[in-house]
């Protein structure tokens, strides 16, 4: 039996009551949703937390309010099926829903929560195996070790943000609000993220996630497409979520993110800028994809090879743009 | 990483006592808080049923219902599981015989070595309870968190497929 190691354990009934038990125990404590991520994480000896708060009790990190103007407002503590099973984001947000359904499997979207997901641990091939496999390798930079088995010369960890609802919700211009024993902070998604392996969040040990606010989303068109080997079960190895606005069939403004492909989900700038006030062609949606592809840097850390995952990066921008283009 | 300083061991070596609502019936049981249900369940409480596989997250065969949706329980805490009706592949068979699914999958060979099954046959209560006459497509979706080594899946889908048909044609 691989078993979990013992702790502490808090199940208390609010999110700001979540704030004060992390604030009293310190920065190893964590929270425990879900578990999908930090259970198996637990049982391999990678995260080791003294301390589990459970929001399982937690009652206010529940809803999906849509607001009057087509906004949606989500609970933290929402499983992945229910966000799967709401008409209103099957309908409205048709690249989270893809994204949430290409989730694991539904018996685990029935447990995992939209917090977890966006918390989730970064992975590696060199990390996420037992002890007894990371002990014969002596351990890796990111638990227990000093060398990064991926880049050995490099100082820092690679350890690849896989999150399939996180580059979406960075497209769709997502807010999120954090919570702690000081006060309550609001901020865009995409700043939630560092480019590092080991301390991949900008949220603190003691904050909580409560809730994730997406935009009306008007006439805009997103699209997830995930790279993965088998047709469930399998993280994505590289991740594209565009989102389109047009004004009649140009484009009006773009987002291209990818995930997957580094420590942190990869905003593409210059390739989303190329495309404003153009019409979407093939050979543009070629173009860009080249200029989007650049930035997308993977290590040989994941399942498939890195290379192959970089080429993907390029094609999948491009058939989804095409995919977004009007007439198509 | 969070390497965490181990907590006092008197703290976390108390055993908790709880109520598990287990097949339809309220016991007691006494177990480690960092226990897992998959592990509560077969060693404090005797219901081998349900298999112990990756552990992880990963096959599918700890599978149990709790309030009626399937859930890992190798992934869950026992402790986590105050108030919540979890039922397990020893509940299925009520009366005399056994639950047409646990027929269908004895006579249609969905069951070889039988080590998937337990977990199998929880989720696919949970989908006939949601839709007695799910499609093929949704059947497929549906048990991908479930995985056999032995069957290939068509004989797993077909026993589904014939026991849905019995309890619909018995219910009318
Ligand atoms: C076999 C398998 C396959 C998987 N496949 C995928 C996949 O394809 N794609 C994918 O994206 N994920 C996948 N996962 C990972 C995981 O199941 C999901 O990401 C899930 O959404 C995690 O949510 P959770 O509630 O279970 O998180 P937990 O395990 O409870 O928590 C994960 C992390 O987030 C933190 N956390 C959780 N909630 C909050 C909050 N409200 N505020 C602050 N911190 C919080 C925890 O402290 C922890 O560090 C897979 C997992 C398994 C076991
Ligand atoms: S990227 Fe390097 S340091 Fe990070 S988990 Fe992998 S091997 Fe370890
Ligand atoms: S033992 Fe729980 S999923 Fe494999
Ligand atoms: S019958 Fe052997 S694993 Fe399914």
């Amino acid at each position: 039996m691989m078993r979990l190691p013992p702790f502490r354990y808090h199940a208390p009934d609010t999110a700001g009551e979540v704030a004060h038990v992390l604030a009293n125990e310190g920065p190893e404590a964590m929270i425990v949703a879900g578990g999908t991520d930090l259970y198996p994480n637990m049982k391999r000896r990678h995260q080791m937390p003294s301390t589990l708060v459970s929001l399982r009790r937690v009652t206010d990190l529940a809803g999906i309010e849509w607001g009057s103007d087509g906004g949606v407002r989500i609970g933290a503590g929402q499983t992945l099926r229910a966000l799967e099973r709401d008409p209103g984001v099957e309908g409205a947000l048709p690249a989270l829903w893809t994204a949430v359904h290409q989730i694991s499997t539904p018996v685990l979207r029935n447990m995992g929560t939209i917090g977890g997901n966006i918390c989730l641990d970064t992975r590696c091939n060199y990390y996420n195996q037992n002890y007894e496999w990371r002990r014969a390798i002596n351990f890796c930079m990111k638990c227990e070790g000093d060398v990064c088995w991926v880049a050995p010369s490099s100082p820092r960890c690679w350890a690849v943000n896989s999150s399939d609802t996180v580059p979406v919700l960075i497209a769709l211009g997502a807010r999120v609000t954090l919570v702690s024993d000081r006060g309550v902070r609001e901020l865009p998604i995409a700043e939630l993220f560092v480019d590092d392996g080991i301390e991949y969040l900008a949220k603190q040990k003691d904050e909580v996630l409560t809730s994730i606010e997406i935009p009306a989303q008007g006439e805009a068109r997103s699209v997830y497409r995930k790279v993965r080997r088998r047709g469930a079960f399998d993280f994505p190895v590289a991740a594209v979520a565009v989102r389109l606005a047009f004004d009649g069939d140009r484009v009006e403004s773009a987002d291209i993110v990818l995930n997957a492909v580094g420590s942190t989900p990869v905003v593409c700038t210059d390739a989303a800028e190329r495309l404003v006030g153009e019409v979407v062609t093939e050979d543009l949606a070629a173009e860009v994809a080249q200029v989007a592809w650049k930035p997308a840097k993977p290590l040989d850390n994941t399942d498939l090879t890195h290379m192959w995952r970089k080429k993907m990066v390029r094609v999948n921008v491009k058939r989804a743009l095409l995919e977004l283009a009007p007439g198509t | 990483m969070t390497q965490g300083s181990a907590p006092a061991a008197a703290e976390t070596r108390r055993k908790v006592h709880m109520q598990l609502l287990v097949n339809g019936e309220a016991q007691e049981v006494a177990f480690l808080p960092h226990k897992t249900l998959l592990e509560v369940l077969r060693e404090d409480m005797q219901l081998t049923g349900t298999k112990h596989g990756c552990e992880l997250g990963e096959c599918g065969t700890c599978t149990v219902l709790m309030d009626g949706e399937p859930m890992l329980s190798c992934l869950v805490l026992g402790i986590e599981c105050d108030g919540v009706e979890i039922e397990t592949v020893e509940g299925m068979a009520t009366g005399a015989g056994p639950h047409p699914l646990q027929t269908w999958f004895a006579d249609l060979g969905a069951a070889q070595c039988g080590y998937c099954t337990p977990g199998f046959l929880m989720t696919a209560k949970s989908i006939l309870e949601r839709d007695p006459n799910p499609s093929r497509e949704d059947l497929v979706e549906e048990l991908s968190g479930n995985l056999c080594r032995c069957t290939g899946y068509l004989k797993i889908y077909e026993a589904i497929e014939a026991a849905a048909k019995d309890m619909r044609e018995g219910s009318q």
